[in-house]
């Protein structure tokens, strides 16, 4: 219960928290930050700024940890391999980004704040996502 | 809290408050790594709770990570009597969802998994992955306006 449901639960509310205190939920900030050569807006720095601080500490501790503190198992991503697939979506995840000002937290995150807007990101985000399962013949 | 500080030259930029939802998020993410050995990747736990994706965690926790994101910016939204939201049309709003949900599976992650997780971790993927993320939204929103297109507001 702890593991499976209440920490995730207290992860993703923090996370949420966060993003709207940080002003990410309002994509005139990210776009205002993405508005490099224009009206720049450099809030999303101290945004990732302060939270890549605090992340740095915890990969220091991750290490130490035999288990999760709430059991189960750690399952940490090991792939080292620098491929155009990772920079193929990553440069097209940038252009949609820029588009919108939305990425897929504080497009989730709005759904409390403008509700159509946001559900109309996560719908065709979600269509996205299923392109690639499809066309990677995983369906 | 939001104008306590300043920025020199940037009048409109909230520092303290970007600082402290920065902290917020980056402590969310170690209760995930540390708690229970996962990455707050959010692209990765959406596709994981939408039956997209077949690993990464439980999928009744990515349920419960999805949910707790509203949930969060709502208790937000209430201290502070409301939120700014500067939405684009849901034109835009589908071209952008369409290519964000295609290239976040293709590279990966997102801004949470790559930026905030990875980037920590001084993993060369994510360190790449946000580079490249970051130069084609600075040169998305350039040609963008370059071009005249007024998406927000």
């Amino acid at each position: 219960m702890m593991r499976r449901i209440l920490i995730p639960v207290l992860s993703g509310s923090i996370f949420g928290a966060g993003l709207a205190l940080g002003g990410m939920t309002d994509p005139a900030r990210v776009r205002g930050f993405l508005d490099l050569f224009g009206d720049w807006d450099p809030t999303l720095a101290f945004v990732m700024g302060g939270a890549v601080l605090v992340m740095v500490i915890a990969w220091q501790i991750q290490p130490k940890l035999i288990r999760p503190l709430f059991g189960g198992e750690f399952a940490l991503p090991g792939t080292q391999d620098l491929t155009a697939r990772l920079i193929g979506g990553s440069a097209l995840f940038g252009i949609g980004w820029g588009i919108a000002g939305l990425c897929p937290g504080p497009g989730i995150a709005a759904l409390v704040i403008e509700p159509v807007s946001a559900a109309i990101f996560i719908v065709a985000m979600l269509a996205g996502m299923v392109l690639v399962r499809l066309f990677e013949g995983k369906a | 809290m939001t104008q306590t500080f300043v920025l020199t030259g940037f009048p409109d930029a909230a520092p303290m408050a970007g600082l402290a939802g920065g902290v917020l998020i980056g402590l969310a993410a170690a209760l995930m790594l540390l708690g229970i050995g996962r990455i707050a990747g959010i692209s990765g736990i959406t596709a994981r709770a939408a039956g997209i994706s077949d690993s990464g965690l439980p999928r009744v926790s990515a349920w419960g990570f999805v949910i707790g994101l509203p949930l969060g910016a709502f208790i937000v939204m209430l201290a502070q009597g409301g939120l700014p939201a500067n939405f684009a049309s849901p034109l835009y709003l589908a071209i952008a969802g369409l290519i964000v949900g295609i290239g976040t599976r293709l590279g990966s992650g997102c801004t949470s998994g790559h930026g905030v997780c990875g980037m920590s971790r001084f993993s060369q993927r994510s360190i790449v992955a946000t580079i490249t993320f970051m130069v084609t939204g600075f040169a998305t929103v350039a040609a963008m306006n370059a071009l005249g297109l007024e998406v927000l507001p």
